[in-house]
């Protein structure tokens, strides 16, 4: 029973039209039930904290689903971030009184990043969670979930994770270079997602979530690389998310990643790895997770 | 009945749903006269220590301490409790309450500040008997976010270990302090503020 500050599993509940949904790689959707008892459940069934992002609110111009947020909010008590279409001071401070102790801002932060100093100023860092949705600029298999760039990592053998990683490390530093998207990844934005993040944590933002546009509900595994080259390009705790499969997908992104916390939707919808088993398995890959939960 | 201090430094919408959860009445207010009547006071902090300038210059701040000399029950968390300290290098021109001595600081590590997430807390000697931790199981894990830590000193009821060890909870006698957040650390939060809340029903009663 060591002590010192544990890895967060965070379980992301993708929310349009009030309820929660999955899709591949941000479309095909489908139902996956009510956001509230999702994130109870979750809570219940150790979960370190419930994201909520509703997943239409920008692309459909309209302002995120304030009961649905109230609604989740009540019984939960554990840390709720919430984040899709806050556009102003106006919408964090609806989202902070509903309930949520984080926001959640990607689009109105890249077209405007003044509002994330003014959420950050008024509501303090902490509470500011600065979302990038991010693609390789090379081809997407060299994202680390492409299934050409694991075989190439099996081969670097699992043996020598010290070596392997340091190894990698090497290559990273010359080849990740990942271009942020915007609107749940209709828009390419241009800009670097490095670059980003460092100027996102500079106007106040408290964590980084970082999702990988070319793993996302590929189940093959995070984007260890481009995780490891963000949580080294800034200071503030780095949220991975997307490509989550199994457990030792998450351990290699607490490993070679250097993720502080590791997001993950659809492996935890259907009931297919519960949180507590995930943190078990985590565990005895020396991994510090808050057990018992 | 539960007072709120509010300085309008972040939300207060957490803390009020879990005493609601709790089944515990609320009121918000900044204003002095009303601390001063409260029956239990909590003031939950987040952001800059400079924030509580404002609870100095309304005069909340004199009815804080003239409540906790009258015995009036006094929780407060994150910044809350760094400010029953003597200060913080946060924000040198502000002074806290100085319940407990000496100075908040940044952490000294090469840890990434802030420290955000779950840790686990642990009782000093003198927090062995400490009533705001009855009931909670030792090396309990609690929810942290904040980048400047209290030091060790007589009256802390619990410590944490980030690189190093600080003050993760006070106590003595009707002041109670929390580093973390209880209202976000599930089941081991909600026992806090219950037990908070049944200190205050208690001293009522008397």
């Amino acid at each position: 029973m060591s002590d010192g500050l544990t890895r967060r599993i965070i379980a992301c509940l993708d929310v349009t039209k009030g309820r929660v949904v999955k899709g591949i790689q941000f479309v095909d959707l489908i139902d996956a039930g009510d956001p509230a008892e999702l994130a109870h459940a979750h809570a219940a069934s150790g979960a370190d904290e419930i994201v909520l992002l509703d997943i239409t609110a920008t692309s459909d111009a309209r302002p995120i689903l304030i009961d649905v947020v109230r609604r989740t909010a009540r019984q939960l008590f554990v840390p709720f971030t919430v984040g899709g279409g806050v556009r102003s001071l106006e919408d964090a401070a609806a989202l902070f009184d509903a309930g949520a102790d984080k926001i959640s801002i990607n689009s109105a932060a890249i077209k405007n990043p003044a509002i994330i100093t003014e959420i950050a100023e008024r509501f303090g860092s902490q509470a500011v969670i600065v979302a990038i949705d991010a693609k390789r600029k090379s081809a997407a298999s060299d994202a680390e979930c492409a299934p050409g760039s694991r075989a190439q990592r099996a081969n670097l053998g699992e043996a020598n994770v010290e070596g392997s990683r340091a190894e990698r490390a090497n290559l990273e530093g010359q080849t990740v270079a990942a271009e942020v998207y915007l609107a749940g990844g209709r828009i390419a934005t241009g800009q670097d997602a490095l670059e980003w993040a460092r100027e996102a944590e500079s106007r106040g933002a408290g964590e980084i979530l970082l999702t990988s546009m070319d793993c996302d509900g590929t189940r093959n595994g995070f984007d260890c690389p481009l995780t490891a080259a963000v949580a080294q390009a800034v200071h503030i705790p780095v949220i991975a998310s997307g490509g989550a499969g199994t457990p030792a997908h998450f351990t290699e992104v607490f490993q070679a990643g250097h993720a502080d916390a590791a997001l993950a939707a659809s492996i935890f919808h259907f009931g297919i790895h519960d949180v507590r088993e995930l943190k078990a398995q985590l565990e005895s890959d020396g991994i510090p997770v808050r057990l018992p939960c | 009945m539960i007072t709120l201090i509010d300085y309008k430094a972040g939300n207060l919408a957490s803390v009020r749903k879990a005493f609601a959860y709790l089944g515990q009445e609320t009121e918000t207010t900044e204003d002095p006269a009303a601390v001063q009547k409260a029956s239990a006071l909590v003031l939950p902090g987040v952001g800059h220590f400079s924030t509580t300038e404002r609870l100095a210059m309304s005069g909340v701040r004199d009815a804080v301490l003239e409540a906790i000399a009258e015995g009036t029950p006094f929780l407060g968390i994150c910044v809350g409790m760094q400010w029953q300290f003597e200060g913080s290098t946060e924000a040198p021109g502000s002074e806290g309450l100085a319940l407990f001595s000496g100075q908040c600081e940044r952490f000294q590590t090469e840890l990434k500040v802030p420290h955000v997430g779950w840790n686990r807390i642990r009782r000093t000697p003198e927090g062995a008997q400490s009533r705001l931790l009855r009931g909670v199981d030792e090396g309990s894990f609690v929810y942290f976010t904040h980048s400047y830590r209290a030091p060790v000193v007589e009256g802390v009821a619990a410590i944490t270990t980030y690189g190093e060890t600080f003050a993760a909870a006070v106590e003595r006698g009707n002041v109670f302090g929390t580093q973390f957040h209880p209202e976000k650390s599930g089941d081991t939060g909600l026992q806090i503020l219950k037990n908070f809340c049944n200190y205050a029903a208690e001293r009522s009663a008397r």
